[in-house]
């Protein structure tokens, strides 16, 4: 497709060359051929960084979770099929033990780190003088390197520490505690509640901005009509949440099931295995272990735990269209 | 509001709206009252870390369980501090994340937002395909591909001066690029400054063009002066996670030289119990963070918002 000149041409004909159209023509020819390679050529280096450090480590993550290779090792990885996938299901209750942390912590913590980000994201979008400031505040924690607040908890959980002597003192001394991190039933909670406080404030954000998409009229109208504050919430602000909600919940499932850090820091998966998770465990073997195979089948296996989150958002925001 | 008017008589409406005014005040109230409580959830245990970083061990565990723990009183010195800088080089570190940081924000910028621009504004074969490729790729946590991209950069050609001659060797593990060059192109990034520079009209391009203006000449003379709220955007949110980095480094920097901040923390926390000391390495890394969100909070603020585009 060129110029509007060449349309009453027969299809087939060949250009006539003595005509005024032809240089111009070429003209524009070359000038969308270079910016043809103009434009392959500025976003080079990004594709090719993208392809050398996302592209292929996926494709390694695929390929290596049949092989037997490992991290250090004078002799090549071999094909194993599907050797590892065998092992992780039936002959490595490590592994088993990690799915279940992973999930229970995703459960509790989707609905509540949602719901809390729900709350706090109503109480600072009120029209309402420091409003900004609270905002501040509550973000304050998500500007926190998690290692940083990880062992700050860690300092908090000790037996004598600050977490049980407040509740020591709430309950007048009724309650007396336990050291949470070294107590197997209680070392995942402690970390659930630290993860939430820590990312809590960034969900707030997006609710907020989701809020805030909603148009006055329509609570002006409610009001008119004689609705409550609840009534408000139910009829006006939740159903323009809709895409947001979809939004914070595959964000906050997607970062729980990659929950790492405060493990590592925190706990090394202990006590008996009460906090080990998918990626904590795939990088024991994987890294810590040298067992570059088997620790790559793992992280395929968190990989499709994701992709079936983001295909049910998909499924879900396509239902709305 | 005067439309209230037309639906209620005026006699009721004094009440009416008395009723309404001390309910709204009512309200106020409380939610201050509920904003004040979340606050202090919020920031008591920074406090309380900023507040023990100055305290000697022994004074920091007995003021536990009274106010004084939120206070900086009794043995105030800066004393755990120096006792941070003699055990760990931690200057070193903070360098080493300064750099990586910067490095790694600043090509970002660069080769992210020519990508971008090469993506919204100009014509070439495969454009939509390699669009759709690199949305495509936001989907993968980068969990999933640590642990074989460790397996990746160890086998990965570098150069090394040894004796004053350049050779060629393998490896990429233990230096600075390891901790750079996988975190420069970001989807995310080229997703934003995409859409960004697609709000900016054609018709500058066109006009710059006719008047023989090259390609780059264009993205770096026209688009990139008018894309500043972008490119703060975008360097808001690949700094933290780029000062924040722990499990890559954690993985490939063994050299002690090479850590950066978070992973000596890791490193300084497990052989010293001392706390006063911990507390006062993570206030040292937590405070220009702090400085640098306070300085800049609605920009954070609005880079955040912006991010919920992605779904």
């Amino acid at each position: 497709m060129t110029t509007s000149a060449s349309i009453p041409a027969p299809p087939h004909a060949a250009p006539e060359p003595g005509t005024v159209e032809a240089p111009r023509r070429r003209r524009i020819a070359a000038a969308r051929r270079s910016e043809g390679r103009s434009g392959l050529a500025m976003a080079t280096p990004a594709l090719l960084l993208l392809l050398l450090f996302l592209v292929i480590p996926v494709l390694l993550a695929f390929g290596l979770s049949f092989t037997n290779a490992r991290l250090i090792s004078p002799n090549p990885p071999r094909f194993v099929g599907l050797d590892n996938f065998v092992r992780a299901f039936t002959a490595d209750p490590t592994f088993l033990r990690s799915t279940l942390n992973t999930f229970v912590f995703a459960l509790v913590i989707v609905p509540v780190q949602a719901g809390l980000g729900l709350l706090l994201a109503v109480l600072v979008n009120q029209k309402v003088r420091g409003v900004a400031m609270f905002r501040v505040i509550y973000f304050v924690p998500v500007v926190t390197s998690i290692v940083v607040v990880s062992i700050l908890w860690q300092f908090m959980y000790e037996q004598d520490g600050l977490v049980n002597s407040f509740i020591n003192t709430i309950t007048f001394g009724a309650w007396q505690g336990t050291a949470w991190l070294n107590n197997p039933s209680t070392a995942l909670g402690a970390i659930i509640v630290l993860s939430i406080w820590q990312a809590v404030g960034f969900h707030m954000l997006i609710w907020l901005s989701g809020l805030q998409t909603i148009p006055e009229e329509l609570y002006e109208a409610a009001r008119m009509d004689g609705a409550t504050p609840w009534q408000q919430f139910t009829n006006v602000t939740w159903p323009g949440l809709r895409s947001t909600m979809v939004f914070v919940l595959v964000t906050i499932t997607i970062a729980a099931l990659g929950l790492f850090v405060q493990v590592d820091v925190m706990t090394q998966g202990g006590p008996v295995n009460s906090t080990t998770t998918l990626v904590y465990h795939a990088v024991r073997k994987g890294y810590r272990e040298q067992e570059t195979g088997y620790g790559a089948t793992i992280s395929l296996i968190f990989f499709v735990l994701v992709l079936i989150v983001a295909l049910v958002q998909r499924f879900l925001t396509r239902e709305k269209d | 509001m005067a439309t209230v008017s037309l639906t209620s008589r005026p006699a009721s409406r004094t009440s009416a709206d008395r009723v309404e005014h001390v309910l709204r005040h009512r309200r106020k109230v409380w939610s201050y009252v509920a904003m004040s409580a979340l606050a202090v959830v919020f920031l008591f245990p920074l406090v309380f870390m900023f507040v023990s970083s100055l305290k000697p061990d022994a004074q920091i565990l007995g003021d536990v369980g009274s106010p004084r723990a939120f206070l900086p009183v009794g043995d105030i010195s800066l004393d755990n501090y120096f006792g941070v800088f003699d055990r760990v080089p931690v200057g070193q570190f903070l360098v080493n994340s300064v750099l990586v940081t910067v490095l790694t924000v600043g090509l970002g910028l660069v080769v992210n937002s020519m990508a971008g621009f090469a993506l919204s504004r100009m014509r070439w074969k495969g454009r939509s395909v390699v669009l759709a490729l690199v949305i495509a790729t936001l989907i993968v946590p980068f969990e999933t591909i640590a642990v074989p991209m460790v397996y990746w950069v160890a086998q990965l050609p570098t150069l090394v001066m040894e004796g004053g001659v350049l050779k060629y060797d393998f490896g990429w593990l233990n230096s600075y690029h390891v901790q750079i060059v996988p975190f420069i192109a970001n989807a995310f990034s080229i997703f934003l400054f995409t859409q960004y520079f697609s709000t900016i009209p054609k018709s500058l391009d066109e006009a710059a063009r006719i008047d023989g203006a090259g390609w780059f000449t264009i993205y770096r003379r026209i688009i990139v002066p008018l894309a500043g709220p972008a490119f703060a955007t975008v360097a808001i949110l690949t700094f933290l996670p780029a000062w924040n980095q722990y499990l890559w480094p954690l993985m490939v920097v063994q050299q002690e030289e090479l850590r950066p901040v978070m992973v000596g923390m890791q490193y300084f926390f497990q052989l010293n119990t001392a706390w006063g000391e911990v507390m006062a390495y993570t206030s040292l890394i937590t405070l220009p963070v702090l400085i640098v969100f306070l300085s800049f909070q609605r920009a954070f603020v609005s880079s955040v918002a912006a991010s919920g585009v992605k779904g």
